[in-house]
């Protein structure tokens, strides 16, 4: 029996009846959802932390299909990009909808992306055999802001245009290949209408052709382990088996995943509604960068430590220490799980310490310089 | 690691350099004993030797003996006998004539400053300061007083008497000093009133170096007031509409006949005030009234004019302040904003057709500026409506999306208690 299943059928609705079982005869859907009937999500008290991937995964399918419809209206040239989006934003039936969605749905897909990442630290759900599991998010998050770096620059507003003169300006400065880098990103010496065009195909092709890939691997990765218990749990759940529990993955969990999303949906939609993500004005590259200029939020934690570092520290020119260190520090990150299956007792401690230090860094460094002038 | 590397080939090479240097012997000094002892000197007979090093004139290769004779090469009183050439202190009546041997050699001036001026001199003598001068009138001024005696630098200098920023204050020296005029029987009110008006602020608070200072009217070397009949040309020469429409106005020949000085008439002399359309009212700004009678033909057609002014001017604040609301709530309305500068524009136009004392070129104006005026309200208002249907979608769609919600938990409670049981 099929969930559309009724006593009373339909012409239409047997027709559906017809398809689903020519489907069914060569698919064969109970074998084929027989894992997510099987799958079961463990239970306890910070089970909740579970559904911030999820909502990650729904934001970005509302990405996908809001970025679609932009691109039905959005022209990648340094004298269109801006009009055009401002065409969306007036002329388009709904266009300021789809446009302010967009938007506010990547600054939540990268806020939901660092409290995942956060959450999978602080429950060490990064533990054998679920390293590759990290991995593969920690790609994904530097993904995320790939996409919000690159789509950043597309209304082709005066902030954004020089933000992207910063940010490339930073990554020029790494060492050997920071120049390569700088002009493979611009595509020439200076940000042009060329660096828009690039960062176009960026946004809506490169990035996300390796994101789907690696979505699909975490997914199934996911898939393929389970759930992570937190260490502390899993102990009590030995010692006392009986105090173990868990939900049904579908329709449980799967049911509670949907109200999440519709929630994420609310919120977004009073967003979208009420703030408008504005357009701001058309680029001059000819006028003066507007004083005070800041990166997005993701990047300011970065953008206000390079402020902060002196111009030489020792004889190391104190940007490249900061970049470096930043680099080293996204690597080391990347590669905590490996770290972790050889620490043991106070090293594993260390590695905690080191997670609520980052976290509170970051927080600081981000609330200081959205304060700063 | 490059820069390593050339660090440690300077650590080696700089301190060879500098012997190198220190070998070379140094170009000699020209020796100057007239700021050796003036230095020393209490005013009016002191030059200190930082006023001569800042002198344009010093700068250029000039000394002290260039104007004043004598040889500052020799020491002591020698330098200033008269086998020396020494010519002492210049008599006032004399400087204007030192300062042309140069300043009117157009051959001399030309290998310091091609683009200078050469006609100074020529023009002092048309002055009413030189033609005074020529009376022996001791009290005029001449090069010096405007310009400065020793440590005198060029006029783009702003620490120069004579930058733009300064030359009001060096008039007012003079003819703001009530004493010192008391022979002339001018006013010497001049300066204090040009402090309140919109030229000085223009200058000194906007900092607008071509806004209209004393020399700007009246003429710098050549300085004279300008006369009644071209009173219109000097204001023409920034205000060029203003004066195209009058021109063309009855006001012109009927000032003309009563001798009265055009611009001024309205606008005043040193104290011109920014004009506003309180100016064509009745109130103690007005100026129409000053001649018309209340009633008669014209004050009907200033009535109107005003009233047309006001209705745009309201027309234009009234679409600014909904445009206003809309940006605050996040509509995008940057077109219409940026098109109320073209009412602004048809605004500031109208009150410059004022000069052409018609009615119908000032309606022509105020009707272009209404009509965008019009459409930017519309634009705000329908950014309004689109605000309230955008919140009130939002409200449809915060119901479903909480029914939904709740159908949902409903949905999961009744499932878990069915495979509970």
């Amino acid at each position: 029996m099929t969930w559309w299943s009724t006593g009373n059928r339909e012409p239409s609705v047997k027709l559906l009846q017809q398809a689903y079982d020519w489907l069914d005869e060569r698919l064969d859907f109970k074998d084929l959802i027989a894992p997510l009937v099987k799958k079961t999500v463990p239970m306890h008290g910070r089970s909740y932390w579970y559904f911030l991937g999820g909502i990650t995964l729904f934001l970005f399918g509302l990405q996908v299909c809001t970025g679609i419809l932009l691109l039905l209206y959005y022209r990648p040239s340094a004298g269109e990009a801006f009009e055009s989006v401002q065409y969306i934003m007036t002329r388009v039936q709904f266009g300021w909808l789809i446009r302010s969605i967009h938007s506010w749905a990547a600054n939540l897909m990268i806020f939901t992306a660092f409290a995942h990442m956060f959450s999978v630290l602080f429950l060490k759900a990064y533990r054998k055999p679920r390293e590759l599991t990290w991995v593969t998010g920690m790609l994904l998050l530097f993904l995320a802001m790939g996409f919000g770096f690159s789509g950043y620059l597309l209304p082709w507003n005066t902030l954004a245009f020089f933000a992207t003169k910063v940010g490339t300006d930073i990554a020029g400065q790494v060492p050997v290949i920071g120049k390569w880098i700088m002009i493979f990103l611009r595509g020439g010496e200076e940000v042009t209408g060329a660096t828009l065009t690039r960062f176009f195909g960026f946004h809506v092709a490169l990035l996300p052709g390796i994101t789907t890939v690696l979505i699909g691997a975490h997914i199934f990765l996911v898939q393929r382990f389970g759930m992570s218990v937190p260490p502390e749990v899993e102990e009590r759940w030995k010692e006392a088996p009986a105090e173990a529990s868990e939900m049904k993955f579908f329709p449980s969990f799967f049911l509670r995943e949907m109200m999440a999303w519709y929630f994420a949906l609310a919120v977004l939609g009073v967003l979208a509604a009420l703030l408008p993500w504005e357009l701001g004005t058309k680029a001059d590259p000819f006028a003066a960068a507007p004083l005070g200029i800041k990166p997005e939020w993701y990047f300011l934690f970065m953008f206000q430590t390079l402020k902060l570092i002196p111009a030489k520290v020792w004889f190391v020119d104190g940007e490249l220490l900061g970049i470096l260190t930043f680099g080293a520090a996204g690597g080391l990150w990347v590669l905590l799980p490996f770290f972790d299956g050889v620490a043991r007792g106070r090293g594993r401690r260390m590695i905690l310490g080191v997670g609520i230090f980052a976290l509170a860094f970051i927080l600081a460094m981000t609330v200081y310089g959205y304060v700063a002038k | 690691m490059a820069m390593w590397r050339n660090n440690s080939i300077w650590r080696y090479l700089l301190p060879g350099l500098l012997l190198c240097l220190a070998a070379v012997p140094a170009p000699a000094q020209t020796t100057n004993t007239c700021v050796e002892c003036h230095a020393s000197l209490d005013p009016p007979l002191q030059v200190t030797a930082e006023q001569f090093a800042t002198d344009i004139h010093a700068q250029k290769g000039l000394t002290c003996a260039s104007c004043h004779g004598g040889d500052p090469t020799l020491a002591d009183m020698d330098a200033m006998s008269k086998k020396a050439g020494f010519r002492g202190k210049i008599e006032k009546k004399q400087i204007p004539e030192l300062c042309g041997k140069c300043h009117a050699d157009g051959a001399y001036m030309r290998k310091y400053n091609p683009s200078l001026r050469t006609d100074q001199l020529a023009q002092y003598k048309t002055s009413v300061h030189g033609k005074l001068l020529a009376q022996g009138d001791q009290k005029v001024a001449v090069c010096t007083d405007c310009h400065g005696l020793h440590g005198l630098r060029p006029a783009s200098d702003t620490r120069s008497q004579v930058h733009p920023l300064n030359v009001a204050k060096t008039c007012s020296k003079c003819h703001a000093d009530a004493a010192y005029m008391k022979d002339h029987h001018i006013p010497t009110d001049q300066f204090a009133k040009y402090t309140t008006s919109v030229h000085y602020k223009a200058m000194t608070e906007g900092g607008d170096l071509s806004a209209p200072t004393c020399t700007t009217c009246h003429g710098n070397h050549g300085a004279a007031p300008p006369g009644v009949d071209s009173v219109q040309n000097v204001c023409s020469n920034c205000h060029v509409f203003q004066s195209q429409l009058y021109e063309k106005s009855t006001h012109k020949a009927a000032f003309q006949r009563s001798a009265l000085p055009g611009c001024m008439v309205c606008h005043g002399k040193h104290d011109i005030s920014h004009p506003s359309d309180a100016n064509l009212g009745t109130g103690p700004k007005a100026v129409c009234m000053q001649c018309h009678k209340p009633g008669d033909v014209c004050d009907q057609a200033r009535v109107k004019i005003l009233g047309s002014l006001t209705q745009l001017e309201e027309d234009i604040h009234n679409a600014d302040k909904v445009l206003a609301v809309a940006e605050a709530s996040g509509m995008e309305v940057s077109e219409a904003k940026l098109e109320q500068d073209q009412a602004r524009d048809a605004l500031t136009k109208a009150r410059v057709s004022i000069h052409r004392f018609q009615l119908d070129p000032v309606n022509q104006d105020v009707q272009a500026g209404m009509k965008i005026a019009a459409k930017n309200l519309q634009a705000g208002k329908e950014a309004l409506r689109e605000r309230d249907y955008r919140r009130m979608g939002l409200a449809a769609a915060l119901l479903s999306i909480f029914l939904v919600l709740a159908g949902l938990r409903l949905y999961i409670g009744k499932i878990e208690q069915q495979k509970a049981r």
